[in-house]
């Protein structure tokens, strides 16, 4: 067991969360906090969501839950009562972080709002995760993940030419949301421990994922030209002209674009070797002297000629092959991972990454995705499973908040906890 | 007079990093206040120093509009690191440094003596961050690539796409974009563990890691019951329909997503209630989940004769989550963004007026701001030297001559 952690104080998190932010409350865990999921009696409705430990339906079994509440405790409150508000409070009193994804204004109206609370405790640092934020003309617009992909310009920038735009197929916005949310809580706590004091911190999901869009705002403010999607192509980057960024290989595809530049050198002079060796010599690509190599003067009739003959190199191997001939080259290529690619993955078996969690409830323990970082002094702590509906309940009312058991009795059978 | 605290003043960092995902981790703590110098090179320009779009079209690693975007509140100094004075200048920034941030590939800093074992020799309790594709450590510790590779590697772009037909990258680097805000947390995290105890350390972050956490619950789906997951295009189990539609107008969509009964019969109001709504085939979610290919016809034969704005106007006001695909265009024109203030209007000393990328969370107490416009290259050598580094002119003047800071 590692006693060191990033959080040496253990803060207290309130994590209010759906499905728009179990994320942030897991990161902030894995920092070394004390965090504890409130969710409605009966469990989360996230917990409906899938997928689910072996496919079946099962409440208790949603591996999206699993992923991210994991390293949490979890407690059960019903807020449209008076007596779970007022246990909010009180938890309130004592907790450094609430982090919460309700649509605006709905913490207000149940008295549990930023500026409530931190009349109660000026020191918390109270985080709201939004689809467009706590001000604005779109405060109160309706989102989900694909609506946040669409007003954020990534979606426009995916997909092919004349068709419609491709989100990525696991919803992402809202966890790129919660991620962002967590470095902003982090911030705040950071000048927290400075002066005292805590704040609100608001969260655009929409913002979060702008910040994904790489040279697409500069291109137009500079000069009034839209980056459009290419498909499984780059445009944009080095040249105006396309290049191809996805080949098929094989048994699937892999990621390989030509590079012009100094960091382009070697693979290039890497994958025209490996062509010659293949016999799939190319006068042109064997005449380019690489330093000098390029792309914004490539015309698309030379790079549609460059790509021929590596085209037909790809394509006689597997994405394995490619991808273990290019780490012995040190050529930039990369394969296309399926889940059991990257389960499989030398690399991250090398560095030990998968890490087993055990569930009591389940036969065998699942290995999850280890640490999102490695930290030699306070490594991140490695995941306990997620709390089932009210797991901790006795824990935090009876012990913490000394509840009587005859309370506790006439709290549950009442619905509030 | 500024009487305003910012978070991380007297926080001061020194960023060897490189390209997008390292400098966006230090983005964080520089707009927070921290004083952030970045290490460039003359030799060898960041590589979005040398990437689209330049201003004007005119290619200068002064006029690169993507690596200035992200670039607000550092100052840069330009080292060549192969020679010996410049290497102690670096020296001498790290022994000043709380932080030092680096995104090289494992093995270049290496070279240049300047990874964390010859660091904490200069200064024991440093924080010192490596940000690479795979690690530190590893059989492929070594390998090159950039961002779109590990879009392939950590399994984004095998989810992308229509059922059955070739995948399709997104054109970002996507994982470039999602350890920033990991990295920054882990930082933060390891500046107050040093603070409270004294003690810093070393973080090792693989991009292709710390990106898995963002499709964990497919690889455990993977793990418990060998299902691989597929790219669907724009559907979603639960919901119906849930897609992009085409709209009036060239290249227009607008996305309509209805999760519950309630959201589909609002989105029928919104529409004037067509009579093929009442279909006795789309009466249940099953039945519209059975029949989602003609349902999304239907839908969009409706929405291509209206601008996307007015679907999404018309679909919010009836309570459905809609929203225009919005391209640059939209964005920069946005009502919402400009509320919000967004994008950071500033200067750039080549470039003239120029908008930032700011900050996506709002601190009520202490807001992020653009204290400086983005640097061009070794624009403050000078500055650097002298004032953060107490050098005397003559000395600078000799270096300059010795070309430390690059031909």
């Amino acid at each position: 067991m590692h006693e060191k952690k990033c959080l040496v104080r253990s803060p207290r998190v309130l994590d209010m969360t759906n499905r728009n932010g179990h994320l942030c409350g897991r990161i902030l865990a894995d920092l070394g906090a004390d965090v504890v999921k409130v969710e409605r009696p009966g469990g989360d409705p996230d917990r409906r969501i899938g997928p689910f430990y072996r496919q079946t339906f099962d409440r208790e079994r949603s591996l999206l839950w699993f992923a991210y509440n994991a390293n949490k405790r979890g407690i059960t409150l019903n807020l449209d009562t008076g007596d779970g508000r007022q246990i909010l409070k009180t938890l309130a009193d004592k907790a450094d972080f609430l982090i919460e994804s309700f649509p605006p204004g709905t913490m207000d109206e149940l008295g549990l709002g930023y500026a409530a609370l931190a009349e109660i405790n000026p020191r918390m640092i109270y985080t709201s995760i939004t689809p467009f934020g706590q001000t604005g003309p779109y405060k109160n617009f309706k989102a989900s993940d694909l609506v946040v992909m669409a007003m954020s310009g990534l979606l426009y920038m995916t997909g092919r030419p004349g068709e419609a735009p491709l989100r990525i197929s696991f919803p992402q916005s809202f966890l790129l949301a919660a991620a962002h949310a967590a470095a902003a809580s982090m911030i705040a706590y950071f000048h927290r421990e400075t002066t005292g004091r805590g704040q609100h911190v608001d969260v655009s999901a929409r913002e979060c994922v702008l910040w994904e869009i790489s040279n697409a705002i500069p291109s137009w403010k500079l000069n009034r030209k839209i980056l459009k999607r290419a498909g499984s192509y780059m445009s944009g980057r080095w040249a105006n002209i396309k290049q191809k960024l996805l080949w098929k290989c094989k048994d699937g595809y892999v990621v390989f674009y030509i590079l012009s530049g100094g960091f382009g050198v070697k693979t290039n002079r890497g994958i025209v070797a490996w062509l010659q060796e293949e016999g799939l010599d190319s006068e042109l690509l064997t005449n380019v002297d690489w330093n000098d190599f390029d792309m914004s003067e490539q015309t698309q009739e030379t790079q549609n000629q460059m790509e021929a003959p590596i085209a037909e190199l790809f394509s006689r191997h597997t994405k394995a092959e490619l991808y273990n001939e290019a780490l012995k080259r040190k050529i930039m290529l990369s394969p296309v991972s399926t889940a059991r690619d990257i389960c499989e993955n030398t690399q991250l078996h090398a560095r030990n990454f998968w890490v087993e969690v055990d569930h009591p409830e389940i036969p065998a323990g699942i290995p999850y995705p280890g640490p999102f970082a490695r930290l030699s002094e306070t490594p991140l702590a490695s995941a306990r499973r997620a709390p089932l509906p009210g797991e901790h309940n006795l824990e935090i009312y009876e012990k913490e908040l000394a509840f009587s058991k005859r309370d506790l009795r006439l709290l549950h059978q009442s619905g509030i906890i | 007079m500024d009487l305003e605290r910012k978070v991380f003043d007297g926080i001061h960092i020194v960023d060897f990093g490189w390209a997008l995902a390292g400098p966006l981790s230090v983005k964080y703590l520089a707009d927070y206040g921290a004083t952030v110098v970045c290490i460039e090179s003359q030799q060898r320009p960041d590589l979005l120093r040398v990437s689209a779009p330049f201003k004007d079209e005119i290619p200068n690693v002064n006029r690169a509009g993507f690596f200035s975007y992200f670039a607000a509140n550092k100052y840069s100094i330009s080292l060549d690191l192969n020679n010996t004075a410049a290497k102690e200048i670096a020296k001498n920034l790290v022994a000043w440094a709380d932080i030092a941030a680096d995104s090289h590939r494992p093995g270049v800093l290496e070279k240049w003596s300047l990874d964390y074992d010859a660091l904490i020799k200069i200064k024991p309790d440093i924080i010192m961050i490596r940000s690479s594709n795979q690690g530190l450590t590893g059989p492929a510790a070594l390998q090159p690539g950039l961002g779109n590779h590990i879009n392939g590697l950590g399994g984004i772009v095998h989810l992308v796409g229509l059922p059955d037909e070739e995948p399709v990258s997104p054109m970002v680097a996507y994982t470039d974009y999602c350890v920033p805000p990991l990295a920054a947390s882990a930082l933060i995290g390891a500046l107050d563990y040093r603070r409270k105890t004294g003690r810093g350390q070393l973080i090792d972050l693989s991009q292709f890691e710390a990106g898995l956490h963002l499709i964990a619950p497919l690889l455990l789906d993977y793990s418990t019951s060998g299902m691989e997951a597929k790219a669907n295009g724009n559907a979603c189990e639960y919901a119906v329909p849930h897609g992009v539609f085409r709209c009036k107008g060239e290249d227009r969509w607008c996305a309509i997503t209805v999760f519950t009964e309630e959201e589909w019969q609002a989105m029928g109001k919104a529409m004037g209630n067509p009579g093929w709504t009442k279909d006795e085939e789309f009466s249940t979610f099953l039945g519209r989940k059975k029949n989602e290919a003609r349902l999304n016809l239907l839908v969009e034969q409706w929405t291509s004769q209206h601008e996307p704005e007015h679907v999404m106007m018309l679909m919010q006001k009836e309570g459905v989550a809609a929203g225009v695909v919005q391209n640059a265009e939209d964005i920069c024109s946005d009502a919402q963004l400009e509320e919000r203030g967004f994008f950071w209007e500033g200067d750039h000393e080549e470039m003239g007026t120029f908008s930032y990328l700011g900050q996506p969370s709002r601190l009520s107490e202490t807001p992020a701001n653009l204290y400086r416009n983005a640097p061009s290259l070794g624009e403050h050598n000078k500055y650097i030297c002298l004032e953060i580094l107490g050098m005397s002119e003559d000395e600078y003047d000799r270096h300059l001559e010795a070309g430390v800071f690059g031909p």
